[in-house]
């Protein structure tokens, strides 16, 4: 009596997963906590660093507060020059990105030698960190704004190329064969089919990338290549955590307004 | 009369994304404008970027061909590089769940929401370098500062992501299950989890791949990686290795998104 009433129990209760999903899943998540524990436990960590980190923490709290408002003055132009460098960087990119775009786009493009040649640049340019890009081009202008601006450009010309080149792949082809119909030359295609059809997923794109080039120009200083970052290095590599501070507060509220703004621009635009 | 109607009809314009041609005649002076005062104030030493051309096509000349040959040192920071990435993706994904589940606003109370959000944008802010800096200050050199860099920014992502898709649910599951009397834990695991976890997996996956790609570089401030192995034959002029390493690094990340990009393409 005791046994069947189990089972009828056992039946009623309803489960998300059969025996064998379960089992399957739990066979993955074993897989990925060995593949977890395998990386930390190969990387050489110095664990004897954990033991005074809560105090050096504390340290650095105490030494960053209050933030030095009397070094403000010296901030504003390296942040006007940083603003420029994502600005400046984003607009050559612009330019350079649209036709590689249409390179990269299976429909827009010449011949797969150079499909492939476009989808070499985007994954070349993707690849390498904007920092990355910022070593390069000190090495090659010198340190300044100028090898900020063109480390800017080199790595967004991947994001922008790919998204705006996966946009073409998606256009409605009956536009373009409306104006093909109308004997248009092939730029003429481009310009009046393609184009117009993409051009809000470029804004869109742009906007989107200034917000993060913003972001990432603030950094650039740290391998000599301009902008805010310059302070921000000098000032950790002097122990002058109270100008820390301020220089992180500061590129806080700049991030924060240019991320508000490119978030406003691009609900307007869809 | 007529007639004038008629050819005023076909003419053709093409549709533009802003209507009015003042505003957007305007803007692109404005722009014209900006760029032509930025450049100015710029202290530009354009002796200086002249002399650049030649010198760019110097170390081009250098980097070629490529430096394989301390190939056991290139194989150590990548692979550091990688268990960096998958270590802090692990740690990520896991600490993800609980902030983005309180930073959801249709399940969470207001003041948890709020400190979840704040915690988010804080760390998004803040470029990984800079984070990485202080985490090298606190834990000293080495792979530890690069992979909590990395799991504070991948933390933030995946639950950004997963706060906005458990926002964007449709209520009627919600009250479904909190109307048969489920406890909280029972609502997570029956409502929220089977509509969140196809794309929670995919964003996981996806920040694998882009974890991959700055782990190469919190390594430029001592955290790590094969970005430290990088910054130094940089400095060291040793462009040949350094080529080596890019091209270890791009082949690197073409395989990680391909793999992600696969992944991403079976969850759906």
């Amino acid at each position: 009596m005791t046994d069947r009433n189990s089972t009828v129990k056992d039946d009623i209760i309803w489960r998300r997963f059969s025996p064998r999903e379960t089992l399957i899943r739990y066979a993955w998540y074993i897989c990925i906590v060995f593949i977890a524990v395998w990386s930390l436990s190969n990387l050489d960590i110095a664990w004897f660093y954990f033991l005074d980190a809560h105090i050096q923490a504390k340290d650095l709290v105490v030494r960053m507060w209050p933030p030095d408002f009397a070094y403000a003055s010296e901030l504003i132009r390296p942040l006007i020059e940083t603003i420029h460098i994502a600005t400046i960087g984003t607009a050559i990119t612009v330019i350079i990105a649209l036709p590689v775009a249409f390179l990269a786009a299976r429909n827009t493009t010449i011949n797969p030698a150079t499909w492939f040649i476009g989808r070499m640049i985007l994954v070349g340019s993707r690849s390498v960190n904007t920092v990355v890009w910022g070593l390069l081009f000190v090495a090659i202008f010198g340190p300044g704004p100028v090898a900020g601006i063109w480390a800017i450009a080199f790595r967004s010309i991947g994001f922008m190329g790919k998204l705006v080149a996966e946009a073409i792949e998606e256009i409605d082809q009956g536009a373009v064969e409306a104006i093909e119909a109308t004997g248009a030359s092939r730029l003429q295609v481009l310009w009046f089919g393609i184009l117009p059809q993409v051009l809000p997923v470029i804004y869109g794109t742009v906007v989107y990338r200034w917000d993060i080039n913003i972001r990432e120009s603030t950094v650039l200083g740290f391998v000599g290549a301009g902008g805010i970052g310059i302070l921000l290095y000098s000032s950790i590599n002097q122990f002058l955590w109270r100008e820390v501070s301020l220089t992180l507060l500061v590129v806080f509220g700049v991030v924060l307004i240019s991320e508000y703004i490119s978030a406003e621009v691009r609900q307007r635009i869809s | 009369m007529s007639d004038n109607q008629q050819l005023d009809m076909p003419q053709w314009h093409r549709i533009r994304l802003i209507g009015n041609p003042v505003i957007r005649q305007g803007l692109i002076i404005a722009g014209i404008i900006y760029l032509l005062w930025s450049v100015n104030s710029l202290d530009i030493d354009w002796a200086r970027i002249r002399e650049g051309f030649p010198r760019a096509a110097g170390i081009l000349a250098r980097m070629f061909p490529p430096d394989f040959s301390r190939w056991q040192l290139l194989l150590k920071g990548i692979l550091e590089s990688v268990q960096m990435a998958l270590a802090a993706s692990f740690l990520g994904m896991i600490l993800a769940v609980p902030l983005g589940i309180c930073g959801a606003r249709n399940i969470a109370p207001a003041p948890i929401y709020l400190m979840a959000r704040t915690c988010i944008i804080l760390s998004r802010t803040f470029h990984e370098i800079i984070v990485a800096i202080f985490f090298v200050k606190i834990f000293g050199f080495g792979p530890v500062a690069g992979v909590l860099t990395l799991t504070v920014s991948s933390t933030s992502f995946i639950a950004k992501m997963l706060a906005e898709d458990i926002e964007n649910m449709r209520p009627g599951q919600i009250e479904a299950i909190r109307s048969t009397g489920a406890s909280f834990l029972q609502f997570l695991n029956y409502c929220i989890s089977p509509q969140a976890m196809p794309r929670y997996l995919g964003v996981s996956i996806y920040r694998l791949d882009a974890n991959v790609r700055h782990s190469t570089v919190v390594g430029i401030v001592g955290a790590g990686g094969i970005g430290q192995v990088l910054a130094a034959s940089f400095s060291r002029y040793d462009y040949d290795f350094s080529m080596a390493i890019l091209l270890t690094i791009v082949t690197l990340v073409f395989l990680g998104e391909f793999f992600s990009n696969w992944v991403r393409g079976r969850l759906r």
